[in-house]
């Protein structure tokens, strides 16, 4: 037999487990324009949906005439709040506790808000409907600044919620204003900060961007009157979640329900929320008893479905003059646009951003969060991070510069003297986490070794000359960033959406050949879960990852979880892939015992069979287990081989990262060329090396937009002005430097395999340490704050305010 | 992002398209690779019940280079401006230029016509056609005429073509050998158009510059083509400070407005560093 004369490296290569960079699995189809988007899929008769938004951001909807519309030959329908109101769809609830119009209901509440949804014969004509819908509008005062909405005379936005001041996480202090969330000791952290030697002071603002993933948002929408039965195509992170929501807000019973998310072509947490869209599809599916495609357009992605960020972080650092830490202080105030519709876990209504203490051991803090309506679109979505960790990263970050200018020290020292030490993990911070694992000086030193951290400081200073005896006009720029995240939501006893337990699951069933299936609660948008998912079955049950194929995405078949974002997939249903592959390897155990006819405990797992303990020339390969359980007729034991796990985990992962970034900046145009990236990211157990430096050039790449140049801006009335991709930053090849890789490894201890996950690691480390490196080239000539994105023309700004031109 | 609908066009001649043209009046606009005119379409920003595709006609294509003059079809691609070999060897600011254009996607199917036919501020050409002293060939129904590049421009999307005309060819007198060129801009990504940007002809003879030419785009409504600037230079021996008024004079001819690239003094500065370095290169460069 071939297996006897392979080595155990060989057999473990076969498999293409855990550890192996084995190639992505999807890419095949990708790469040959085989992806099955929402937008591929065709249905007989499907009708076409498409919406009239609101020109203005606050305006009374005075009438919308329908005739002019309804008269083009092709257009079925013309929906507004009134039709959808008798069936109590002319709102929806949001994720946040809050609830959110479908339809302009009376009124607008941002620009792009949607106000009527055409439905007709084809794309074409629906997109001519829209233009011919007459809708009068009112205008009413504009507030874009979260500071102004909260002042005594502002225009009240949110009517249908004013007077009540009890809001969905507790009391409301004005009509825009949505919650306030305190975390921490706000006497002690005032008292440290009230007797400290040095106390750094900034607003750190973490400006409004957007996931803009490169496949837009859409839905199509099949309600058979027949069986009764609605199909849902659609752009969800949460394919399950979203049928249960549908259930609850339709009242169409949740097994007459099926969601499908086919392939999705990024989502970035843009495909978390429920949007008006997914809405009026099945509405109008069930009024026309016709399939009903919607999919949004580029500018209608940009401008109403969810954004990120948007956080004023008014910050207090607080610490003894030799740089240790004694208290960190942190008010913010939150934008979130004109419906809360946040995807947070219920009870984290600003997400995790209590994780701001980050990498360091900080005794006592303290966090408060005001979220606030404004005029803008909804959202506040954790665009590529676990809710709102970028902004405490970024937060915690930048205030860590700002105490060593105050301090007058180098920002790397003074990360190092404030570390968590390795001893002191399992962690609890001043915040209430508790760290799982972590080992941040060995990452440093490694890192700051890989670049020649001093020599880079020499360099720099040589330059610093240079520039002063105006032998050069750029500026050399050293970002550090030391972050640690906080994902893999959640314990089900803290984290839930909707009432809907965080936990997630996997399904594995074994054939007789001894190939596979396995299906998951989550579903792929890039992260390549059916390449990596297989590894971790494969390690655990010994067949190769190639025979195992991965399903995600369509309710009726897959077990039920609560999807991807928030780096959760490898946390929770990884774990659950992992779990219920050892249920799989337990009953395989005993199927060998008994074909090798000894006592169950006499056989052990090796790699790809199960062995006599002592004997390892008598053993069964997982391949003939696999057989014997669909035609022996084992005493004891039901026939077949499959198991399902439901996986909550007993905490949160804590992955982290040191991340180095060198840059020069040309002080006379503003342009900054970033020349280096060091990314050294420790995830816990690697699945995958390939995967994860995908996932860490995919982030930083992402990272560097944000920080450089993309946002969504709006101006004083609230128009959209980043409103295109010529305006709106997507970094191409040509803009993405060159980035340098390197890992450590530090197990999670409670999670199965150690694993923590990684996807968005690089867009919580990477903000900071570009936003760094800017601020650091301009260290020497006294600036302290400045705000992102780092663009041309701001950057110019801030050379010119401190002088750089005269 | 759809635009609404219209009729196709597609005729194989001059004569045919002026007269599909003159039937549908300002109904109808000609097409060429559509980079520009299909996103406003799409933004119903621009509402044409014909388009009119001038791909099949032969009479626009073709780059021919010689008795000193380089004669372009209008239907030639940013991107055959960048694989000529005649013309990287006479005018090879155009291919500098056309790189800067864009992305490749695009180059492959924009023309040069209808980047200068365009009247788009933000369009390179316009300004590099000034700063090259080339002429425009219009055909309309009573014949053609020829327009310099430098009276084309009157405001955004206005220029001195006729509703009813084509632009069909652009000729552009070849600079004396060893003439020094250079096309500088910035832009915040690839595919942008210019926050600054600037083209710049310098010849010297005996260390005295004794022809130069200077235009900058997207800092106006139209091309800022100025002869002020070309005078600080000629007669000069091209020293700092003949730099310097060189580029106040251009930069003092702008007029940019704010937009999402910056503010006007941020735009009036960076005009000012690009050409500095547009007139040092060019000059590096002159022999
Ligand atoms: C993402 C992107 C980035 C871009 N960046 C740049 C840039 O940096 N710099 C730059 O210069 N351009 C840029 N462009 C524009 C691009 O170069 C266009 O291709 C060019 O402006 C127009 O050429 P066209 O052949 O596509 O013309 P079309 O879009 O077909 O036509 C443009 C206009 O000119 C008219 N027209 C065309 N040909 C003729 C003719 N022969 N006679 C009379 N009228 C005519 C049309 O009727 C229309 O009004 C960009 C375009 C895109 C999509």
């Amino acid at each position: 037999m071939k297996d006897e004369v392979q080595t155990p490296e060989e057999r473990t290569a076969n498999l293409k487990g855990m550890g192996s960079a084995r190639k992505r699995v999807e890419d095949v189809r990708f790469t040959q324009g085989k992806g099955n988007y929402v937008d591929d899929i065709k249905l007989d008769g499907m009708l076409f949906g498409d919406f009239v938004r609101s020109p203005y951001a606050h305006a009374r909807v005075v009438s919308v005439n329908k005739e002019a519309a309804l008269a083009l030959p092709g257009v079925i329908a013309v929906l507004t709040a009134e039709d959808l109101a008798p069936l109590g769809l002319h709102w929806m609830p949001t994720l946040a506790g809050d609830k959110q119009m479908v339809l302009a209901d009376g009124k607008v509440l941002f620009q792009g808000q949607e106000v009527a949804f055409v439905v007709a014969e084809d794309r074409y004509i629906a997109a001519d409907a829209v233009e011919l819908v007459e809708v009068e509008y009112d205008e009413l005062p504009v507030v874009v600044d979260p500071f102004k909405a909260l002042e005594p005379d502002a225009p009240v936005l949110r009517e249908d919620i004013a007077g009540n001041m009890e809001g969905a996480h507790g009391p409301r202090k004005h009509n825009n204003h949505i919650f306030t969330w305190e975390q921490g000791d706000k006497e002690g952290t005032e008292a440290v900060l009230s007797e400290a030697d040095v106390v750094a002071e900034e607003m750190v603002y973490y400006h409004r961007t957007h996931p803009c993933p490169l496949e837009t948002c859409g839905s199509v929408a099949s309600m058979d009157k027949v069986t009764g039965k609605l199909t849902l195509w659609g752009t969800f992170q949460a394919p399950h979640a979203v049928r249960t929501v549908a259930s609850l807000i339709s009242g169409i019973a949740e097994h007459n329900i099926r969601v499908i998310s086919p392939d999705i072509g990024g989502g970035f947490g843009n495909k978390v929320g429920v949007y008006p869209g997914y809405v009026c599809s099945i509405v109008a599916s069930i009024v026309t008893g016709k399939p009903v495609k919607w999919v949004e357009d580029r500018m209608e992605n940009l401008m109403s479905t969810a954004f990120a960020r948007d956080y004023w972080m008014q910050g207090k650092i607080a610490a003894t003059k030799e740089g240790k830490i004694t208290g960190l202080w942190c008010h913010t105030t939150a934008d979130h646009g004109g419906f809360d519709a946040c995807a947070d876990p219920t009870k984290f209504p600003a997400g995790f951003m209590n994780i701001c203490t980050g990498s360091y051991d900080i005794p006592v803090a303290y966090l408060a969060v005001d979220g606030v309506y404004t005029n803008k679109a909804p959202g506040g979505v954790a665009y590529r991070c676990s809710f709102r960790v970028t902004e405490a990263a970024y937060f915690i970050e930048r205030m860590i510069e700002v105490l060593a200018i105050k301090l007058n020290m180098d920002a790397a020292e003074l990360r190092r003297i404030n570390f968590i030490s390795k001893e002191q993990f399992p962690y609890q911070s001043a915040l209430g986490w508790e760290y799982d694992s972590g080992d941040y000086h060995t990452a440093w030193d490694k890192a700051m070794k890989a670049v020649d951290y001093d020599g880079l400081r020499a360099e720099q200073a040589q330059r610093l000359e240079d520039f002063k005896a105006g032998k050069t006009r750029k500026l050399m720029g050293i970002g550090l960033t030391h972050f640690t995240e906080i994902v893999g939501a959640g314990p089900v006893k803290n984290c839930d959406i909707l009432g809907l337990g965080m936990f997630d699951s996997c399904e594995i069933r074994i054939h007789p050949t001894g190939s596979a299936i396995a299906r998951l609660g989550t579903i792929s948008q890039g992260q390549g879960h059916a390449t990596t998912f297989a590894q971790i079955i494969a390690s655990e049950i010994g067949l190769p990852a190639d025979d195992i194929t991965l399903e995600e995405g369509d309710t009726d078949t897959a077990p039920y979880g609560l999807g991807t974002y928030g780096s959760r997939s490898t946390p929770v249903a990884g774990a659950a892939t992992a779990m219920a592959a050892r249920k799989i390897r337990a009953k395989a155990q005993m199927i060998a015992a008994y074909l090798l006819e000894v006592h169950d405990d006499d056989v052990e797992f090796d790699i790809d069979r199960f062995v006599v303990k002592g004997a390892p020339e008598r053993f069964k390969s997982m391949k003939e287990i696999a057989f014997a359980a669909y035609n022996q007729a084992i005493p004891g034991l039901e026939p077949g081989l499959e198991a399902v796990s439901y996986y909550d985990p007993p905490n949160m992962t804590y992955p982290f990262g040191a991340y180095i970034c060198v840059l020069d900046i040309d002080v006379d145009t503003g342009v900054s060329d970033i020349r280096s990236f060091y990314a050294l990211d420790d995830c816990g157990t690697r699945i995958n090396p390939m995967i994860i430096e995908g996932q860490v050039h995919g982030g930083l790449t992402e990272a560097l937009a944000i920080a450089m140049g993309q946002e969504i801006a709006y101006d004083e009335i609230g128009n959209v002005k980043t409103g295109t991709l010529m305006d709106f930053f997507i970094p191409t090849a040509w803009e993405t430097p060159n980035y340098q890789t390197d890992w450590t490894t530090t197990p999670s201890p409670h999670h199965p395999i150690g694993a923590k996950g990684v996807g968005e690691s690089p867009n919580v480390g990477g903000v900071p340490c570009f936003s760094n490196a800017v601020h650091d080239a301009f260290r020497p000539f006294g600036l302290t704050q400045s705000h992102m994105p780092h663009d041309h023309w701001r950057v110019w700004k801030t050379a010119h305010d401190l002088g750089l031109h005269e | 992002m759809i635009p609404a609908g219209f009729d196709y066009h597609r005729p194989a001649d001059i004569a045919s398209a002026i007269a599909i043209i003159q039937q549908h009046g300002d109904e109808a606009r000609v097409i060429a690779g559509g980079h520009s005119l299909i996103p406003m379409m799409k933004l119903r920003m621009a509402d044409l019940s014909h388009i009119v595709d001038l791909q099949a006609i032969d009479g626009l294509k073709g780059i021919t280079v010689s008795g000193g003059t380089a004669d372009i079809g209008a239907m030639v691609t940013q991107n055959d401006l960048i694989t000529n070999d005649d013309l990287a060897a006479a005018l090879p600011i155009l291919r500098e230029a056309a790189l800067q254009i864009a992305d490749p996607q695009v180059r492959y199917v924009g023309t040069v016509g209808g980047n200068v036919a365009n009247g788009d501020p933000g369009n390179d050409m316009p300004g590099l056609m000034q700063c090259l002293g080339a002429t425009y060939t219009l055909a309309g129904p009573d014949g053609s005429r020829e327009v310099a590049a430098r009276e084309f421009y009157e405001a955004a999307y206005f220029t001195a073509r006729d509703d009813e005309e084509i632009l069909t060819r652009i000729s552009i007198p070849v600079p004396a050998a060893g003439t020094g060129y250079a096309y500088e801009k910035q832009k915040r990504k690839i595919g942008d158009y210019a926050t600054a940007a600037a083209a710049v002809l310098i010849r010297v003879e005996n260390g005295t510059c004794t022809e130069a030419s200077v235009a900058m785009t997207n800092l106006a409504d139209t091309p800022v083509w100025s002869q002020e600037a070309a005078a600080a230079l000629v007669g000069s021996n091209l020293d700092d400070n003949a730099r310097q008024a060189a580029v106040r004079a251009a930069v003092d001819a702008t007029e940019p407005v704010a937009d999402n690239r910056g503010p006007v003094a941020f735009k009036k500065h960076v005009a000012a560093v690009i050409l500095r370095r547009a007139i040092d290169r060019a000059a590096d460069r002159a022999s």
